[in-house]
């Protein structure tokens, strides 16, 4: 497989200089960590956390920025951070008021999160974690993975964090957001690790994957590929249960990596057709992919006054500036 | 076991994870995101590369460096799990210079206690817990039993195959988990048998 690399023992590293050399008037790496941080932070403020394994870029660190993330974690590829590298980012995105880290739901991030947390507060740092499952192609709530519904819940999260919030509050917001975000995803293509010659698993030319995670897992189901509306039909027969009726929404198609924009604005045009809901935002684009992956995933966020309010409100992140 | 056998037991282990790194993350492959050899060979090599810093550490700071830096070097969800059991090794050996059957008997069932509660997992479930489990309770007050602790720590690692797992990213395959070994039970048990060659050649 061809990549874009010099070694791939050392490619997050290298990344993470590159984002920083990139974007150095706002973003600075924490010295001898895998941690990004904002330049400057905003004293009493309740820091806001993330992070994982890398392979999911611009998530997390190209969504630290005044509106969104303190400090981001990354981690090798598909791979947690260690409990170091959590620690390292709570003591610098604490201000005095506290640190929420955001995790999604795989045991090794949480484990890594639980015993940062345990750390931090040996040195009286309170820190707290909310958990993202919104991946709907797993049955049991507590076996679901986060996946790009994860972008959704920082950025209401982080925005709410601005207002000068509480911890307990900006924890409560966090928790309300991941109780009404769902997605499910679609790979077309497996992706291949910088480190390993083959790739994740074998899709035949005429087969899709239909409930896949964000590394390169096997999927839920696999069948005969189908158009995009036909995806669009099935992913939102899934999700739409699963999230409240009546709400106004905001709909995120996010691309895996390798999928052409104009296709996600086709599959965009496709869900839009077939949901009869009130939609007030649609993003289109990559927030959490699965390195060269080809495929989609479709986030349905039931949005309420509150949720729209931070959805809405400022960011200034490499990423998503609005 | 001195501090100078536990030091030749992490290079043993680090030797050994290095040549099992392509198996150990085929077989995550079949379960989680196949990294798990990838992940344990980085880790092992890191203790490695440290042992020379921790020469004049005792057995106890020994096995707390060992754990905090698994902890830091594997990440995952092997690195907590190692890492805790490692450290709760570290701490329950405080006083002891040299580990006897009473003190791997008190040690272990400390470690196999904070794999459970950090993973949130017990034996049986497909994990390395299935490793430690049985080792933990092998070892008695008298001298251990190294080739009996060997075979227990591959009877718990060969039984992870019929189960179905319930923790990590495999418990997703829910009955589509059975038919392979567990990743960190095998990882496990090359740890326990490394440790088994090694008791059992200064004998």
């Amino acid at each position: 497989m061809k990549k874009l690399m010099n070694d791939p023992e050392n490619i997050v590293t290298a990344f993470l200089d590159g984002l920083v050399a990139a974007n150095g008037e706002r973003l600075q790496r924490l010295e001898g960590t895998d941690v990004i941080t904002r330049r400057s932070f905003k004293p009493q403020k309740v820091g806001i956390v993330s992070g994982g394994g890398s392979g999911h870029e611009p998530a997390h660190a190209g969504y630290v920025g005044e509106g969104m993330l303190d400090a981001a974690v990354a981690g090798e590829v598909f791979t947690s951070p260690g409990a170091d590298q959590f620690l390292a980012a709570i003591q610098a995105a604490d201000q005095g008021a506290g640190v929420l880290v955001l995790v999604k739901n795989y045991n090794g991030d949480v484990m890594n999160v639980e015993m940062a947390q345990e750390m931090a507060e040996a040195e009286g740092i309170t820190a707290e974690m909310v958990i993202i499952n919104d991946d709907v192609a797993v049955d049991d709530p507590e076996q679901r993975r986060g996946i790009a519904g994860t972008v959704l819940v920082q950025k209401m999260t982080g925005a709410f964090a601005e207002t000068g919030a509480s911890l307990s509050e900006v924890k409560r917001l966090a928790e309300k957001a991941v109780s009404r975000v769902r997605s499910m995803s679609v790979a077309l293509t497996p992706c291949t690790l910088p480190a390993v010659d083959q790739p994740s698993f074998d899709l035949a030319e005429e087969e899709m994957e239909v409930g896949i995670g964000i590394h390169g897992e096997r999927g839920m189901d696999r069948r005969e590929v189908a158009s995009s509306a036909e995806i669009a039909r099935l992913l939102l027969d899934h999700i739409l249960p699963e999230i409240p009726q009546g709400a106004p929404l905001a709909v995120l198609v996010n691309g895996m990596g390798s999928t052409s924009l104009m296709e996600l604005q086709v599959f965009a045009n496709d869900v839009i057709e077939q949901l009869d809901r009130d939609i007030q935002h649609t993003f289109v684009g990559e927030y959490m992919t699965s390195l060269d992956m080809a495929g989609v995933s479709l986030t349905l966020l039931a949005l309420d006054d509150e949720l729209a309010e931070h959805l809405q409100a400022p960011v200034k992140t490499v990423q998503w500036k609005q | 076991m001195d501090s100078k056998q536990a030091k030749q037991w992490m290079q043993k282990t680090a030797i050994r994870m290095e040549a099992e790194k392509d198996e150990l993350s085929a077989l995550d492959q079949a379960l989680g995101d196949g990294d798990h050899g990838v992940n344990m060979a980085r880790g092992f090599r890191a203790v490695e590369e440290s042992l020379d810093e921790w020469d004049e550490l005792s057995l106890s700071q020994l096995m707390q460096k060992l754990g905090s830096t698994l902890v830091s070097k594997v990440g995952g969800a092997a690195g907590p799990l190692y890492g805790t059991a490692f450290m709760r090794l570290g701490a329950a050996w405080k006083d002891v210079h040299q580990v006897d059957g009473e003190a791997w008997m008190s040690g272990m069932a400390k470690a196999v206690e904070g794999i459970a509660q950090r993973g949130k997992t017990q034996a049986g479930e497909g994990t390395l817990l299935d490793v430690w489990s049985p080792v933990a309770a092998t070892f008695t007050a008298s001298e251990p039993d190294w080739k009996k602790i060997e075979a227990e720590a591959k009877k718990g690692m060969e039984a992870t195959e019929d189960m179905v797992v319930k923790k990590g990213r495999g418990a997703l395959l829910g009955e589509k988990s059975v038919g392979h070994l567990d990743p960190g039970a095998v990882s496990s048990y090359y740890l326990f048998q490394e440790l088994a060659n090694l008791m059992k050649a200064g004998e």
